[in-house]
């Protein structure tokens, strides 16, 4: 009975974050825009996470390259070393890890955030004073995320490729120069643009899970808590989905 | 004698007070939990009206869906004649630019500071003010009303219980609403901050003529801001009056409000 009750409470969840989605796309094209609170969103968003990405980037990159190149230096093989580096954390490892990294950061912040100002009532003051605080708060939030990710991507990428190659120049002897010229040659569009892609789609599930958590809350203090800390959760099985879901899809149109 | 009898009407009609706000038959349940029971009521232009009751006697849900935080299951709720359960989303938020609100935490947005407070309802309805261009005016005009134009850089948490409670005042104030309405306005207060919460209460309404609507438990508050009353029991009106007719009544429910 109890395991009845757990599965139909996770099911009307779904439902209800699949209305709160189709909520947000009904709503983000209609005026009246949020531009001021979404550039302040996407200041604040990638403010708070760029020291962290930078840190989870760098430490990507030294780690992949140390724990790799014992392996290819037993095969004479370690001038494959930029090219393995570079498609590993291209394609998943770098947009994987960094939205995780992301999403414990950013999907736990709005959560919180959100659900105090619930039971504050800050968010009924603002529908009373008659402003749509689903606009305001929510998808401004959503799209911040959605658009700060891809970036926050990318940038991680080229400091765990250069923290990678710090360890390359320090144990092989590796130019800049060539070190980097080797990434450029064995990346290809076909790399970027579909990792790029799919990191939309893990900010936009991130900042959802975090704004449905935080918008639902209930239950007083320890509703925002529980609030925060299944957006987390939440938020990270949706990125392993969509990783899915984004390496099938590419399988099927760039075969990798 | 029909020529006068039609100057008695007219002059009848003038005297009589615009009906601000009416709710009839309103009814709302949770489940088997039936909060609101077929609860009436009507605020008349510059009346301040007070309802008392118990905690879980549908105080909070009645006002929630007042302003239209929750839909009632049936009943009408006119404001200044529209009735609120048939308005979209645009008519819905004009017509509650005539509403101010003081919630019972004050519901300050914290991430902001006392000015940007303030000047968050006039984003979107400063057209609503004629001839006003310059925000901060409006916000020293309304900071100063409550006696805190000192305060305008200061954030929500750098301020007492007393002090979150007059700038949420100010602001509830700025769009210059007809209605307010007040929820538990001096609950979490010493006697002396209640005190001087009730007295802006008077003053804030004589200043801009508004017609407002208090939720309280505090018989003092009743006793010095109400004009009339209603006692809500189990969701419904138990008894209405002015504070002394309810204050001498012999029946013991009402008693136990004043007490």
């Amino acid at each position: 009975m109890h395991k009845n009750s757990a599965i139909k409470s996770f099911f009307i969840e779904i439902g209800e974050l699949i209305y709160f989605a189709g909520r947000f796309f009904k709503e983000v094209f209609s005026r009246p825009f949020e531009f001021k609170e979404l550039l302040r969103q996407c200041y604040n968003i990638g403010n708070r996470s760029i020291l962290l990405i930078g840190v989870t980037g760098f430490i990507i990159g030294l780690v992949l390259t140390l724990q790799t190149r014992p392996t290819l230096q037993e095969f004479g093989a370690e001038s494959w070393m930029p090219s393995m580096v570079s498609i590993s954390i291209i394609r998943e490892i770098g947009p994987v890890i960094i939205a995780l990294t992301f999403a414990g950061r950013i999907a736990s912040g709005i959560g919180a955030e959100l659900g105090s100002m619930r039971v504050t009532e800050q968010i009924d003051a603002m529908e009373v004073s008659g402003t749509n605080p689903f606009k305001f708060l929510v998808i401004t939030r959503i799209l911040a995320a959605t658009i700060m990710l891809p970036i926050l991507v990318i940038f991680g990428d080229a400091i765990a490729l250069y923290g990678s190659y710090i360890i390359e120049n320090a144990k092989g002897d590796v130019s800049f120069v060539l070190y980097f010229n080797k990434v450029f040659k064995t990346l290809e569009f076909s790399d970027l643009i579909p990792a790029t892609i799919k990191t939309f789609f893990f900010g936009f599930a991130i900042g959802l899970v975090g704004c449905f958590k935080g918008y639902n809350c209930k239950k007083g203090t320890v509703g925002v808590g529980k609030a925060a800390n299944s957006a987390v959760v939440y938020a990270s099985m949706l990125l392993f989905i969509l990783d899915f879901i984004a390496v099938f899809i590419t399988d099927i149109f760039f075969e990798i | 004698m029909n020529q006068t009898q039609n100057i008695l009407d007219d002059t009848k009609k003038q005297n009589a007070k615009k009906l601000m706000l009416e709710i009839v038959d309103l009814r709302k349940s949770f489940g088997d939990n039936h909060v609101l029971n077929g609860f009436n009521l009507e605020l008349f232009e510059g009346e301040n009206l007070v309802i008392m009751g118990k905690s879980g006697s549908g105080k909070s849900v009645m006002i929630k869906c007042l302003v239209g935080l929750m839909q009632a299951d049936s009943g009408s709720i006119k404001v200044m004649g529209k009735d609120i359960t048939k308005l979209n989303r645009v008519e819905l938020d004009n017509i509650r630019t005539e509403i101010g609100f003081l919630f019972q935490g004050n519901a300050l947005y914290d991430s902001m500071t006392v000015r940007e407070n303030l000047e968050f309802p006039l984003r979107r309805h400063k057209k609503k003010l004629e001839n006003i261009n310059d925000t901060t005016l409006l916000v020293i005009e309304a900071l100063e009303s409550v006696g805190l134009a000192h305060a305008i850089n200061l954030m929500p948490s750098e301020l007492s219980g007393g002090m979150k409670k007059r700038i949420a005042l100010a602001r509830a104030l700025i769009l210059k609403p007809k209605i307010i309405l007040y929820d538990e306005p001096t609950s979490g207060l010493d006697p002396i901050t209640s005190k001087e919460i009730i007295e802006l209460m008077r003053r804030v309404q004589k200043q801009y003529k508004t017609s407002s609507l208090i939720i309280t438990h505090d018989v003092d508050c009743a006793r010095v801001v109400s004009e009339r009353m209603i006692l809500l029991v189990d969701g419904t009106n138990y008894a209405e009056g002015t504070f002394n007719e309810l204050a001498l009544s012999n029946d013991e429910q009402v008693k136990v409000f004043f007490k």
